[in-house]
């Protein structure tokens, strides 16, 4: 029953001073993500499979429906597109932010406050990073699935402007890695679910208003500060340039907006939960 | 004598309080575990037993004193110390959403161990948590003492040289406490090292090799059960019950019987090295109590002597 017998010296000498994030980090986030894996594929799929359908949805009923109405619309950059077209991105871009929210917040209120999941996994030799990496991987394994089919999607009805449109790819990835990181940082400091309620009354004003169905020109300057502050219109934007082909150096500002959020993300994440179960 | 795996000196944990002094946990621990040694925590709910295992589990903190667990200091090696132990928490946090097996499975993989490694050592654990015909099962499905063996049988996943039991038959029925101990004695025998907090009295004698009782964050006492005994208590004690109201007044009759009398709200407690002998003295002084009971002494006599409280109010 006794496993192989480590000297404590042996064991030192492969420790703490040789990583480079000290006990915060084994190097194992895969483990994690193997384990939700497993855990979705028997009990979530049908969550999965709605959160894929969801925004096709929404593109065939306002894109192609509404869409038929309004006609053509100026982006950003003053091109003129099809209302498709121009929304196509946007819900692109939502159905990342959403799949990674889902993932980073009711998920993880509901591993930490109930399933007492993540209380397992850091009695491992995990470390609170590899939990946060790997719950965060997962989520954007999961927004790379919905993408990439959405992507298809476009390309079958034509709303591919460019060939830009293939990094959009990454771009959503890069969207949701900031969401999630965010999310799951927000959701660690939440105890009661009255407190996640918030989280859905921030998300869908901003679903809403972030340029996602009209151009922003439409609203009054200080409206526009206000927008230009969110993560959405970030995203938003910088996939509408990729999908219609409007490439532009201005375009790497959204991609800093969005790096600054996954790093700060993942310092509140780490924090929290070696605050929070190794205290 | 080999060297400890464990060693505590003057271990202190305590938390803030708002507006208020600091809440002491765990005030000044000391002992030693040495290997293969079945080391035992009894003491009341709220004791520091948990914060202790806690602390040596390496996931909190400890606020002052020395701690070493297998050589290394947790507060710097704590991946490499977890990877070595086995944790039975108090509350099963088993994986709900995944199956009996592959709890096993998942949690090995936490340690970094081969996936077949991890695989072949999963289901010599099923056999011995006697779980194989469960493999397949929803975690749900399990009774509450099949959840707790298949806890256990996670925590050797890892083969751990350390086994960590937080109250481990707390909530279980008496045929499932059974089937546990037995369990947790096989390991014992097999040489691994157990460390558990409990406050059975039953199951400390029947588990442990050595055991501190803890109160308030403190120890009171260490030792063998036996010596325990031994020490604090009597061979036997005779209980007697006189009816609520009366056992005050009878008390102050047999001041002096036996080595010593302790009067609870309930009954009286005299320890003597022959329970009978002052159960007949008692009857020629005229005393009938409504019943009476000549027991072996336990580790509960030995909480109430030293405490003056009962271990589980």
């Amino acid at each position: 029953m006794t496993g192989p017998q480590l000297s404590p010296s042996t064991i030192a000498a492969s420790a703490g001073s040789t990583r480079p994030f000290g006990s915060l980090y084994a190097g194992n986030a895969r483990s994690v993500m193997a384990r939700g894996w497993r855990a979705t594929r028997s009990t979530n799929s049908l969550v999965v499979l709605s959160g894929f359908v969801e925004p096709i949805f929404y593109l065939l009923s306002m894109g192609l429906g509404l869409g038929a109405l309004i006609g053509q619309v100026q982006t950003a950059d003053g091109a003129q597109v099809s209302y498709a077209a121009f929304i196509a991105p946007a819900l692109l871009a939502v159905a990342a932010m959403n799949g990674a929210i889902y993932d980073s917040t009711w998920n993880v209120f509901f591993k930490m406050q109930f399933a007492k999941l993540y209380e397992g996994m850091l009695s491992t030799s995990l470390g609170p990073l590899d939990v946060a990496l790997g719950e965060i991987s997962l989520a954007l394994l999961r927004g790379l699935l919905y993408a990439t089919g959405f992507l298809l999607v476009m390309q079958a009805l034509g709303l591919n402007l460019s060939w830009w449109a293939l990094v959009a790819l990454p771009a959503v990835l890069l969207i949701a890695f900031g969401f999630a990181s965010v999310g799951m940082a927000v959701t660690s400091y939440m105890k009661t679910f009255q407190q996640m309620d918030w989280i859905n009354f921030v998300m869908l004003p901003m679903f809403l208003f972030s340029a996602t169905f009209y151009p922003l020109s439409v609203y009054p300057q200080g409206i526009q500060y206000v927008i230009q502050a969110l993560p959405l219109w970030h995203g938003v934007e910088l996939v509408r340039a990729l999908t219609t082909g409007q490439i532009d150096p201005g375009l790497l500002w959204h991609v800093l907006y969005y790096v600054v959020m996954i790093v700060i993300g993942l310092v509140f994440t780490t924090r929290r939960l070696k605050a929070l179960f190794l205290n | 004598m080999p060297a400890p795996v464990i060693a505590t000196q003057n271990l202190v944990k305590s938390y803030p309080v708002k507006n208020s002094k600091d809440f002491v946990a765990v005030d000044g621990i000391s002992f030693e575990v040495a290997p293969g040694e079945s080391f035992g925590l009894l003491g009341p709910n709220g004791a520091g037993k948990s914060t202790t295992m806690r602390m040596i589990g390496a996931v909190s903190t400890r606020t002052s004193g020395d701690l070493d667990v297998l050589g290394l200091d947790p507060n710097r090696y704590g991946p490499e110390i977890r990877g070595q132990l086995g944790v039975v928490p108090q509350e099963n946090n088993l994986d709900m959403e995944l199956k009996v097996r592959e709890n096993l499975l998942v949690y090995g993989r936490y340690f970094g161990l081969p996936r077949a490694r991890v695989a072949r050592r999963a289901d010599e654990l099923l056999e011995f948590a006697q779980l194989a015909d469960k493999a397949g099962a929803k975690v749900d499905d399990l009774s509450g003492g099949m959840k707790r063996r298949l806890t256990i049988a996670r925590a050797l996943i890892n083969d751990p040289r350390i086994l960590l039991l937080d109250e481990p038959t707390t909530g279980l029925d008496p045929q499932a406490r059974h089937i546990l101990w037995d369990r947790l004695f096989r390991l014992k025998e097999q040489g691994t090292t157990l460390l558990l907090t409990t406050h059975y009295m039953d199951e400390a004698e029947q588990l442990c090799d050595r055991l501190v009782v803890v109160d308030k964050g403190r120890i009171m006492a260490e030792g063998s059960p036996a010596d325990l005994i031994r020490r604090y208590s009597s061979r036997e004690v005779l209980e007697v019950r006189f009816g609520s109201t009366q056992n005050a007044e009878v008390a102050g009759r047999i001041q002096g019987y036996g080595e010593r009398v302790d009067v609870l709200p309930d009954r009286i407690l005299v320890y003597s090295d022959s329970g009978e002998h002052e159960l007949e003295r008692m009857t020629a002084a005229g005393l009938h109590p409504i019943t009476s009971l000549v027991r072996r002494s336990s580790l509960e006599d030995v909480f109430l002597r030293l405490t003056g409280r009962n271990l589980i109010e």
